[in-house]
């Protein structure tokens, strides 16, 4: 039986339960000896002129090396957009010179030879600042009375798409609209930014940083710096988390390796968890209006989504998200006729970036809240509505009008299996009944359909290398190019060479994250990794198999095609003589045994599922508890199901937090309502049920292993049915739409509203 | 200031400066780094240690008032012979961690939650590591491998010290 499909543990584990994972902040390498630390001194006001920077005192503060201002980086040409289509205005400088443009933006540096006296010395640099007016929200950036850059003439980083033409929804029957918050959140992987770095005697930098990909921080930090990349030498410690937001390097790494240049000495950096709530990228923050139309009897002829992205203060990968939500905009449906337009502004926050599903979960989110708005306006079940709208089963690819290309998907049998394994018409029985008794705790269902698009850059034919090579000893190590940071590479790399040469998992090593070892790689992102990283270890072990046949052929003194792997004994042998025979290791003694090859995926995959939710809401407080949660994620062939699920069940509780909860608040001034653990409400262990999980694997033709990617898909099905849940469990009292996070408070408020009689066509209960 | 205190079986002694958090004196003085920092609120319970039979977020407290106390770090948990505690040896088998960054607290957290209900609920659980956050498990194997560790009896909620332990 092949190792694939069964429920490894992870060989990372035995380390990570008795000493620890290694994180950049506990790297104890020699060259690190004597590091200074940096800390940054960043700006408490959202928007305002700086006047003067006075860093003396801080300078004469105990343990203080250095204090480093713009005026010390002129060297430095400032950051350029991070795409060409941004007008190159929208440029920032590593530290702030006349203007700071959000609560964090960084206005000096200070070095220390302790951590704790740079907290010390930073609260020394006197800022003298300006006040101006503050730009929050995109209704307030798009009205463009307060220019963040006055040289670019407008906030609006880019513009995508164009409007809907007039006669767009004429001869639909109904047609229903709704502004719709996606708001922002934060990323929060439980490790902080962290880097240190140090300067050689050859004039290399060695970076080591908390990142997702660390040719693409490398490359990023070279070019940032003026560098030749043969210059840097990026190193990725073991990483505690980063759902998109720790993807490429941000300036601060860039400006510690600077740092360590012109101090002479390696510097280290771990920001605090408010550092990083305010100046880590935040994601999402999607203002939509959807409108949708169609027949009485529940067909759907028109859809449109039009998107304004908060861009934050400087654009990131956030100007980029609205157009792979206009690519998903019609998700699983096969609507005759769709519209998406975007734009994307900037604001005096946090800068924008990925956070898991990047772009997809807010089109999903839209596009199931007008499914359910659709569903009530027409008075149809919304199981019903979906299934008469949904792309019926196909195995040829499917283009959308939208121009994605899904690449297999049955998407009624995917929410036939989730309303089954629920139980949907006893869920709608139960609710009945505690609608008709009235119930102080209503029942909430909601269901969500949705596909994604995983491993997008496949469309650039990029490709992703692996090296597999075996040793005399019977060990194997593996070089990719992927960047695990909990996904459990180091497990499923190793079965999936295993599988083919049947060497055990524990004498496989997992190499990656070293820029000098593995100058190739695309890292971990985009749910990527396994169809293209791990489809390339395979392809690798295939190959040496290859190889090793040859070379077997000669010493055994047979024909290469009458070789075959043993796997129990990790050996060749001629068929049917089990007893003429020679094994891996034998052979990587006689000569090295390694293969390098590079798997260049078809095409992109769109993994797909269905989602329901239950809540129960307390009719009086407002507060929605979620009790049940229903999934089918098909993400095609599953290599390691415990692995798999274990993405499933992160996704989910990420949805749920932001369908429930979570939410990144500025008051009016841009100040952060919300910079700490004790103010941001992370989901905890008590506010989530455990989840109930539905197998279903539709495989890929694009690689294979007929894999797709399964780390986003969680959150992208769980956060509307969620969302949807909670307004299910109030429509009774008249509520249509509450935006998220569907807090006590805004839920109390709509049924208040809703029962004083008025109407929620716009959606706004704040 | 010096401060002496048996960390992990061991007699330890050092200067710190006053107002040295206990995490950091673990972290940086003792190179025991398997204690994790993820807030400065004391919300995210990645620093959780077991100091004189609780469980403490090492954040919370100075390294001068552990003076005198037993600590015991996630490096400390399992045996002489390198066997897994029962709450360690269940975290891999549920697949209770991903990242890791989390789980040195959840782990010395949830010997905790045993200690002081050797038989807990799926809620109870939850409860107990309320103040412990994850982002990557969704918390459903943690809650899995804490139940799984319970099957082992009164063991899961000891350390090896023979220290009583209570929540
Ligand atoms: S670091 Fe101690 S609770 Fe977060
Ligand atoms: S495993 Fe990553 S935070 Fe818990």
């Amino acid at each position: 039986m092949s190792i694939l499909g069964t429920r490894v543990v992870r060989t990372e584990d035995p380390q990570f339960l008795t000493r620890g994972a290694v994180y950049t902040d506990d790297l104890t390498d020699e060259r690190l000896t004597g590091a200074l630390h940096a800390t940054f001194v960043r700006s408490q006001v959202a928007h305002a002129k700086i006047l003067s920077v006075d860093t003396e005192a801080a300078k004469q503060a105990p343990g203080v090396v250095a204090v480093y201002t713009a005026a010390d980086l002129t060297d430095l040409p400032p950051l350029a957009p991070p795409f060409p289509f941004i007008a190159a205005e929208f440029e920032r400088q590593w530290l702030c010179t006349d203007t700071v443009r959000f609560v964090g933006d960084a206005i000096a540096v200070v070095l220390t030879e302790e951590r704790y006296q740079g907290e010390d010395a930073a609260e020394q640099v006197v800022v003298d600042l300006d006040v101006l007016p503050a730009v929050v929200g995109t209704a307030n950036a798009a009205k463009d009375e307060t220019i963040l850059f006055p040289a670019a003439g407008t906030n609006v980083l880019a513009a995508f798409g164009e409007p809907a033409p007039a006669d767009f929804f004429d001869g639909c029957e109904v047609v229903v609209e709704q502004a719709v918050v996606n708001q922002r959140v934060a990323p929060v992987p439980l490790e902080t930014r962290a880097t240190s770095a140090v300067w050689g005697e050859d004039g290399r930098v060695t970076v080591w940083c908390t990142n997702q990909g660390a040719q693409q921080a490398k490359g990023q930090i070279a070019e940032w710096l003026g560098l030749d990349a043969s210059l840097v030498h990026l190193i990725t410690p073991d990483v505690g988390g980063g759902f998109g937001a720790k993807i490429g390097a941000d300036p601060e790494y860039a400006l510690v390796a600077h740092l360590a240049k012109l101090s002479g000495r390696p510097v280290r950096w771990t920001e605090s968890r408010s550092e990083n709530l305010t100046t880590m990228l935040h994601g999402r923050g999607q203002d939509q209006v959807v409108k949708i139309g169609g027949t009485r009897d529940g067909k759907v002829l028109a859809y449109s989504l039009v998107t304004d992205q908060d861009g934050g203060a400087y654009p990131r990968i956030g100007v980029v998200l609205p157009t792979l939500t206009m690519l998903m905009t019609p998700g699983t449906y096969a609507f005759p006729k769709v519209h998406a337009q975007a734009r994307a502004l900037a604001t005096n926050t946090t800068p924008i970036g990925a956070y898991r599903g990047a772009g997809r979960p807010e089109a999903t989110a839209a596009v199931e809240r007008a499914m359910d708005l659709f569903a009530a306006e027409i008075g149809m079940d919304p199981a019903q509505v979906r299934r008469i709208n949904l792309v019926p089963k196909f195995d040829e690819p499917h283009t959308t009008l939208m121009g994605a290309t899904y690449d297999s998907g049955d998407y009624v049998a995917a929410l036939d299996k989730a309303l089954e394994a629920s139980g949907y018409a006893e869920l709608r029985a139960e609710q009945q009944a505690r609608r008709e008794r009235g119930d102080a705790r209503q029942l909430g269902i909601g269901i969500s359909t949705y596909v994604e698009i995983t491993g997008a850059d496949n469309g650039a034919g990029t490709g992703e290398e692996a090296e597999l090579e075996v040793h005399p000893d019977g060990t194997a190590t593996v070089l990719t190019g992927t960047s695990p940071h909990g996904q459990g590479h180091a497990t499923t790399w190793a079965m999936l060479a295993s599988d083919q040469l049947g060497i055990p998992v524990e004498k496989i090593t997992v190499l990656h994250g070293d820029t000098d070892r593995i100058p190739k790689g695309g890292g971990t992102m985009g749910s990527r990794s396994l169809q293209q990283g791990g489809a390339a270890v395979h392809q690798a072990a295939v190959e040496l198999v290859e190889v090793a046949k040859k070379r077997a052929a000669e010493r055994l003194e047979a024909n290469p095609d009458d070789l075959i792997v043993d796997l129990g004994s990790a050996s060749l042998q001629v068929k049917g003589t089990p007893g003429v025979s020679v094994s891996f290791a034998e052979l990587a003694a006689e000569e090295a045994l390694m293969v390098q090859t590079t798997f260049t995926a078809a095409a992109a995959t769109f993994p797909f599922g269905a989602h329901v939710a239950v809540v129960e809401t307390d009719v009086e407080s407002g507060k929605a508890t979620v009790v049940r949660i229903v999934t089918v994620d098909d993400a095609g062939t599953i290599i390691n199901p415990l692995l798999a699920e274990g993405q499933r069940h992160g996704g989910i509780a990420q949805g749920v937090a932001q369908a429930l909860l979570e939410e990144v608040l500025y008051d009016e001034d841009g100040n952060p309502q919300t910079s700490t653990l004790a103010d941001y409400p992370f989901i905890s262990a008590t506010e989530l049920p455990s989840f109930e999980l539905v197998e279903m694997a539709t495989p890929t033709p694009m690689n294979p292993l007929g894999a797709k990617g399964i780390g986003e898909a969680g959150t992208i099905g769980s956060t509307p049915a969620v969302q949807s849940a909670v307004i299910d469990s109030v429509a009774h009292l008249g509520v249509r739409h509450v935006d998220m996070p569907a807090t006590s408070m805004r839920v109390w408020k709509a049924v208040q509203a809703a029962q004083a009689g008025a109407q929620h066509q716009n959606g706004s209960t704040n | 200031m010096q401060v002496s205190m048996t960390v992990n079986g061991q007699q330890r002694t050092d200067e710190v400066e006053p107002r040295m958090l206990l995490a950091h004196h673990l972290r940086d003085n003792l190179g025991l780094t398997a204690t994790n920092i993820g807030c400065d609120s004391t919300s995210c319970g990645a620093c959780t240690v077991i100091v004189d039979g609780l469980s403490v977020k090492s954040c919370t407290v100075l390294a001068l008032q552990a003076e005198g106390s037993q600590v015991t770090t996630l490096e400390g948990l399992a045996g002489e012979d390198g066997e897994l505690h029962p709450v360690q040896a269940a975290f891999q088998s549920e697949h209770g961690l991903q990242c890791g960054f989390c789980t040195s607290g959840m782990v010395m957290a949830s010997v905790g939650v045993l200690a002081a209900n050797p038989n807990p609920t799926d809620r109870e659980v939850r409860e107990g590591l309320e103040g412990n956050l994850c982002r990557c498990t969704g918390y459903h194997n943690i809650v899995q491998a804490v139940l799984k560790a319970a099957e082992a009896g009164p063991v899961a909620g000891q350390v090896p010290q023979t220290q009583e332990v209570s929540a």
